[in-house]
């Protein structure tokens, strides 16, 4: 069985081959479908690097209150948020998100869709976060909250200038994980017929019966999109060292 | 503000509904999770056989499950699968081969985690007695293993029970298709996907207290 690559040289509407591969463009040009698996490949990123951005601020705040010296009532509110948004499977959120949403909700009524898949992937993913940020946080020897205190820092100031700095780059090796992990959970967008990577897949597999062919280039783009993330968090753990400190603790050697 | 109506679901529906789709998904969870423990037992073997022949190939599956999402697994069982077979198998039994495939890299994982952090000198204690490298692995290193193993195994069935919803992709009938069918038929869409919003919560959260509990409890022990 051979496999038949030009398939995605074909126009999306006639199915003719286009020769170079690539339509005219524009919005009354041609579209072929290797244009299209590309602005799939495109609104996978779009999706993912939105709600990362997402859960990493509400993640960070999250996980950062549920650490607050005497403050019950904010430590229970993460937790019952962490609770909340880990407990329920992510496409049970994403179909709470765009069908029951928009309309028990009327100020949601007119929000785009992709913004809905952007809160409903991002508030996900911000409990994981919320858990990692706060265990960063108390991995660190009580010593380095008393130090803060000790140099007269106010709570915000010691959280911002002692402690978050030392959590986050102790966290930077599970965050990458849950990089890729968004990129991969991205994929729920399908449901609600968002075009991405998924969708795609589905839909064109469908459309020109070449599966095979279809789904083995959307692969080679998630691993390759996996191994970009990877790259990038080895980039910024390598930036973000502190020389001392991880000497310590990266162990190594005998 | 639209007005909820939640009187649809009386015992009939959830009987009628419900109930089988639930019954799925804690079947697919249950096997999924033993088969993938073997597979995934076997897999980590491989990767820490210290032979390349063994070694690369696992490793390549392995890397190569982690980094597709379970979606996508899924089409590409849904479509290879009855094409290898030479005859369809239906949506649910794709469904179960499919995640015992692909749980069995992440407990892989697992399990080399769990053998490595037994220490070496349990290793040459063995071997001190004479003990080849099965008799090793099954009658030192693994029972110790699997126990420090449990609480995370446990993590990763409730993290395995939320992702069975996803054979909503290959229209398997699972929990979450049993909420969908139901509200679409008694035209109760949004009622319905928050009582399936509800339901996995409260067994998801329930296992996982259970988890807590008997991680407190192994951690007496030792």
């Amino acid at each position: 069985m051979a496999l038949e690559w030009q398939v995605f040289c074909q126009d999306t509407i006639d199915r003719t081959a286009v020769a170079g591969c690539f339509g005219s463009g524009g919005d009354k040009g041609t579209q072929t479908y290797l244009d299209w698996l590309l602005s799939a490949w495109g609104q996978t990123v779009l999706v993912a690097a939105m709600s990362l951005v997402v859960a990493l601020v509400i993640g960070s705040i999250i996980g950062t209150i549920r650490t607050l010296p005497a403050s019950p009532w904010l430590t229970r509110l993460g937790n019952w948020w962490v609770e909340f948004f880990r407990n329920i499977p992510l496409l049970v959120q994403i179909f709470l998100w765009y069908h029951v949403v928009p309309v028990v909700f009327p100020a949601f009524a007119d929000v785009p869709k992709m913004a809905l898949v952007v809160a409903g992937l991002g508030l996900f993913t911000s409990s994981r976060i919320a858990e990692q940020v706060r265990a960063g946080i108390q991995a660190l020897p009580r010593g380095q909250r008393y130090a803060g205190m000790a140099l007269g820092f106010t709570t915000p100031q010691y959280y911002r200038y002692v402690l978050l700095p030392m959590a986050f780059r102790i966290i930077i090796p599970p965050l990458t994980s849950e990089a890729m992990n968004i990129f991969k959970n991205s994929s729920v967008a399908f449901a609600v017929s968002i075009t991405e990577l998924t969708f795609y897949a589905q839909q064109v597999g469908e459309e020109t019966s070449k599966g095979i062919e279809v789904y083995m280039a959307v692969t080679a783009l998630y691993v390759i999109s996996a191994l970009a993330i990877n790259r990038i968090m080895a980039f910024i753990e390598k930036r973000a060292r502190v020389p001392g400190f991880v000497a310590q603790t990266g162990g190594g050697g005998h | 503000m639209h007005a909820l109506d939640f009187s649809f679901f009386t015992w009939a529906v959830f009987r009628d509904y419900i109930l089988g789709g639930m019954y799925f998904s804690f079947v697919l969870t249950g096997v999924a999770t033993l088969g993938g423990i073997v597979f995934g037992t076997v897999l980590a073997l491989m990767r820490l056989s210290g032979r390349k022949v063994l070694d690369v190939p696992a490793a390549i599956y392995v890397n190569g499950m982690r980094s597709i999402p379970l979606l996508m697994v899924l089409l590409w069982f849904f479509l290879l699968v009855p094409f290898i077979i030479g005859r369809p198998i239906g949506a649910d039994l794709t469904a179960v081969i499919t995640f015992i495939a692909f749980e069995a890299a992440y407990f892989s994982e697992i399990v080399r985690a769990g053998i490595q952090s037994i220490p070496r000198g349990q290793v040459f204690a063995g071997q001190a007695l004479g003990m080849s490298y099965g008799q090793n692995m099954r009658l030192v290193i693994l029972p110790q293993a699997f126990r420090n193993m449990i609480p995370v195994f446990l993590t990763q069935t409730i993290i395995l029970f939320q992702d069975t919803s996803l054979v909503y992709i290959i229209t398997a009938h699972d929990l979450l298709h049993g909420f969908t069918v139901a509200g679409n038929n008694l035209s109760h869409p949004r009622e319905s996907y928050i009582l399936a919003a509800v339901f996995y919560f409260v067994i998801c959260f329930t296992l996982s207290w259970l988890v807590k509990r008997l991680q407190q409890k192994i951690a007496i022990i030792r």
